[in-house]
């Protein structure tokens, strides 16, 4: 099958240029300009296409599937932006109520088409494992032949190889010998690699650079290879934690090896008298401009034998902002969010209403309250029933959505020496009312005395083992896209046929630097300036080149 | 005015001499040298060091603004969208340097100042930068950007060259490609038209406020920079001597970014039709006479080029140094907040681009269409997505 060219080369089936002397081999007579795409060299998908395997390869191996794929991949992409992902939905919404409530009947179709999640639907990771396949099969169908086609190359051309390159002229010169001489040395000050054979000249440059397609392509399998290692236990943890100030948790994702203090919250806004940026912020819609944001965090680590007795240990201290997170073990605290000012304890006070005089006061810690607290008149308050965040539920009882004293509120209860039963207050924000059970006057009055406030900071933990990886695979795809951009491969074939000098050029990219190049040579030589031939090859019709 | 807007404004000026020296040096009569032979002539090469001097003055602009606030003044959407139109030039300024192509700066230039010009639509007082903007990522990562988008809208401006040179626009029937040509005339107009119109009502310190009850059917006030076509839900209005709303919007609809589109296009509209009945011509026809000595072949190159040197660059601002930033001030290198998933679209429609220009019958014309597409995504991410679409980025 394999197809010896007259130049003793034997080249493999559906090759299309001849590896070593470059004849034109698929469609020799043609005057079209050669398709130098490969070199012509033959490629994997080009030859068999019998079994199911070479059918699936020859799928992927075409740049129009690739193409395609990446199409596909875009347009979804942007679907997804048309209304935001249920990622950034407020919290504590159900996407079903959200989407038709927010955007009507475009939201509801949106939601029923999945895209309210879309970049972690099945068929979006399809898409990108889809790109990925043919990145590879591509690549692989490509390199190798290309590799070889321009390993192989002879300095001595077929003469239709060089009638049918796009840049081709040729000329009559006194000296030959002396012309070629000069023609090659003004290509080496152009950094030209130059060889010579049978008095021929092949003038190459940056042919590296052909390479470059194939390195980034290698750095974006890399890149999606570690993208999906995430996946796998262990590599990626994804936490939040509110901490209030004073107060150590344990952070979340670890299993309890370590717990952060905040030992307090710093929130600066910036001045809105500003010399610089008064009018600035003035002029803005927003209502507030926040200039910091910091938690002065603690790090502690259980020491001893594992049981209840054991201590923390501090570990590191770092104060955490935005931009400026705090890295220990594999893991990272940053500064995602706080909260100000949130109620931290409310103070009571007393009254007899017999006597009208102040029995007592007390002070409830809201994120850790006392069963009973003792009054100056030696009685005790008890807390029934305590209510940190209170609302009125569907059957209309005194309940709390959560357990953050947003709206504390109390039922206290207290012995009446008058009844020997037990009073009952219910005291809220602007709330007091006798709950007790007998109906009867109660005789102690409660009164709110006061409050205090802490803040709280959001932290995010985070580990993210899959960053080496992602690195590694974007400095390596970077690279191979500069060295496949930013320098022509370009080649110069100087050749000596019928008494005459045939000059035909090629380069994969830019064609203007390529010709001046060409042009040094023709103003100080006896060459006269070659032909651009595209113009004419545009008026014979449209390239029938395909894949 | 403050020292850099004085600069900024020099700029422009600079720019516009520029855009007419090249402008008469595509059209004008060539010169001949002392042998008395035709040698072109020398309009071209003052409009380079013209539009050199301007991008100066504009650095000029960039560095006092960055010295007086303290960083890369791209934080919001006078100083990015000012400093897109600098890099546009700056790219110019490089790629004029390799093909010497002076059309180029016809249709360029005056990309150049549309960008600054739309600019002065908002804010331009100094802002403070929010806690993630505080860290020299800021610098890094938005400079490349905008850097790497400034040359890529040069292959937009080779592009339209190629199109305004090669179709046929002086036809009776109307084609998908004049149409688009015509489109992309229309839509600098319509940037054109709105331009002018904001700078003169806020010459005269037009306000029209509103009390209105808006979407969480709460009163609310609300002040329009243009005279109120759509008017807000349930619209009271406030000041006197200011012309009623034609038409109440529900609540839903943020009526004042309506009224300001309606305001864009309408008057864009009404600038392309007033040419088009006075010269009774397509617009495109009328630039044709700078691009009739262009070789599109070299338009095509150009293009080509630009996207070959602003691709890398897109990727390693856009994407890498992006993703690096995202982690350390947001916990995570991708969010898939809007911004993020238009700069992948960025980045995949020119790797599309670049993958089919591998087949010749791609080069040329589709190639042009293409890089046009690509300056209206590179747009859409810059406008759109922060005006329009709510996300981490929406800084204006």
């Amino acid at each position: 099958m394999n197809q010896k060219c007259e130049c003793g080369r034997v080249n493999p089936y559906g090759t299309e240029v001849c590896g070593s002397c470059g004849k034109p081999l698929a469609d020799p007579d043609s005057n079209r300009l050669l398709n130098m795409r490969y070199e012509g060299a033959a490629r994997r998908s080009q030859i068999y296409s019998t079994s199911i395997i070479d059918k699936i390869w020859n799928f992927f191996s075409s740049v129009k599937v690739g193409v395609g794929i990446i199409i596909v991949t875009l347009i979804a992409s942007s679907l997804g932006t048309i209304f935001p992902q249920e990622m950034f939905m407020p919290p504590g919404e159900t996407p079903e109520v959200y989407y038709a409530e927010e955007y009507g009947a475009l939201g509801q179709v949106y939601y029923a088409f999945g895209l309210h999640n879309m970049y972690g639907s099945w068929w979006y990771m399809l898409l990108i494992a889809a790109l990925g396949v043919s990145i590879i099969i591509a690549s692989i169908d490509r390199f190798f032949p290309l590799y070889k086609a321009l390993k192989s190359q002879r300095v001595t051309r077929h003469k239709s190889f060089m009638k049918r390159q796009r840049i081709f002229g040729t000329s009559r010169v006194e000296d030959v010998d002396h012309t070629f001489q000069a023609a090659q040395d003004i290509l080496k000050k152009k950094r030209y690699n130059i060889r010579e054979e049978n008095g021929h000249i092949l003038a190459e440059k940056n042919r590296w650079a052909r390479w470059g397609p194939y390195v980034n392509h290698i750095g974006l399998i890399i890149f999606l290879i570690g993208a999906s290692l995430r996946f796998f236990p262990g590599m990626y943890v994804d936490e939040n934690m509110w901490v209030r100030e004073g107060e150590t948790e344990v952070v979340p994702g670890t299993s309890g090896d370590y717990y952060v203090e905040n030992q307090g919250f710093t929130y600066e806004e910036f001045d809105e008298d500003d010399e610089i940026f008064a009018d600035g912020m003035e002029a803005s819609a927003a209502l507030q401009f926040e200039e910091t944001f910091r938690t002065d965090a603690v790090l502690y680590r259980p020491e001893g034998p594992l049981g209840v007795d054991q201590e923390l240990e501090e570990v590191d201290r770092h104060p955490i902002e935005v931009n400026d997170a705090f890295h220990f073990d594999d893991y990272t605290l940053y500064q995602v969010d706080y909260k100000l000012d949130e109620l931290k304890e409310l103070s009571f006070e007393v009254e007899d209403t017999e006597t009208d005089e102040v029995v007592g006061s007390f002070t409830v810690d809201l994120n850790d309250p006392d069963d009973t607290y003792a009054l100056d008149n030696g009685e005790d308050v008890r807390i029934n029933s305590y209510f940190p965040n209170f609302y009125m539920n569907d059957e209309n009882m005194p309940t709390t959505e959560n357990d953050v004293p947003d709206n504390p509120a109390f039922i206290f209860e207290m012995a009446n020496p008058d009844t020997e039963a037990l009073d009952h207050t219910f005291l809220g924000i602007q709330a007091n009312y006798n709950v007790s059970p007998d109906q009867e006057e109660n005789r102690y009055e409660f009164s709110l005395d006061g409050f205090d406030t802490n803040d709280l900071t959001g932290l995010t933990v985070r580990k993210d083992n899959t960053i080496p990886y992602l690195s590694v695979g974007g400095a390596i795809f970077l690279i191979g896209l500069v060295q496949g951009s930013y320098w022509p491969h370009s080649r110069i074939w100087l050749q000596r046929k019928d008494g005459e000098v045939w000059l035909a050029a090629h380069t994969n990219k830019h064609w203007a630097p390529l010709k001046k190049d060409i042009d040094a040579i023709t103003k100080e030589t006896g060459i006269t300036a070659p032909r651009d031939q595209i113009d004419d090859e545009y008026e014979k019709g449209e390239d029938k080149d395909n894949s | 005015m403050s020292l850099s807007m004085i600069l900024l404004t020099i700029a422009f000026f600079f720019y516009l001499v520029a855009t007419v020296l090249y402008a008469v040096s595509v059209t004008g009569r060539k010169w001949r040298n002392k042998e008395g032979r035709v040698t072109g002539n020398n309009w071209g090469l003052f409009g380079y060091i013209t539009a050199i001097g301007g991008l100066v003055f504009a650095l000029g602009y960039f560095v006092t603004r960055w010295i007086t606030v303290g960083f890369a003044p791209v934080s919001n959407m006078f100083e990015y969208l000012t400093f897109f139109g600098i890099t546009l030039s700056l790219a110019f300024v490089i790629i004029y340097g390799i093909y010497r192509s002076n059309v180029l700066g016809v249709i360029t230039l005056p990309v150049v100042m549309l960008m600054i010009g739309y600019a002065t639509v908002f804010v331009t007082d100094y802002q403070p930068r929010q806690p993630a903007l505080q860290t020299y990522w800021l610098e890094i990562h938005v400079l490349t950007t905008g850097l790497a988008q400034g040359i890529l809208a040069v292959s937009f401006g080779a592009g339209v060259i190629y199109l305004l040179r090669t179709i046929d626009l002086k036809g009776k029937k109307m084609t998908k490609r004049t149409f688009g040509v015509e489109f992309i005339m229309y839509t600098f107009m319509t940037l054109f038209a709105f331009i002018v119109l904001t700078n003169a009502f806020n010459a005269f310190g037009y306000e029209a406020q509103f009390a209105y009850v808006n979407e969480f059917e709460e009163p609310a006030e609300i002040i329009y920079d243009l005279p109120p076509i759509f008017g807000p839900n349930e619209g009271e209005l406030l000041s006197s001597d200011r012309m009623e709303p034609w038409f109440e919007m529900p609540d839903w609809i943020d009526s004042d970014s309506l009224n300001t589109t309606a305001w864009a296009f309408g008057s864009g509209l009404v600038l392309f039709g007033a040419v088009r009945l006075i010269t009774r011509r397509r617009i495109g026809t009328l630039l044709q006479p700078f691009v009739k000595r262009v070789n599109p072949d070299l338009m095509d190159e150009i293009s080509y080029r630009a996207i070959a040197i602003g691709f890398p660059l897109f990727a390693l601002g856009g994407l890498v140094f992006a993703m690096i930033w995202a982690q350390i001030a947001w916990t995570r290198f991708w969010g898939w907040d809007p911004k993020e998933v238009w700069a992948l679209i960025t980045f995949l429609f020119y790797a599309a681009y670049l993958h089919l220009r591998l087949n010749r019958s791609w080069q040329g014309e589709p190639s042009a269409w293409l890089a046009v597409v690509g300056f209206a995504i590179i747009m859409i991410n810059l406008i759109f997505v922060n005006l329009v679409i709510a996300g981490l980025h929406s800084y204006a």
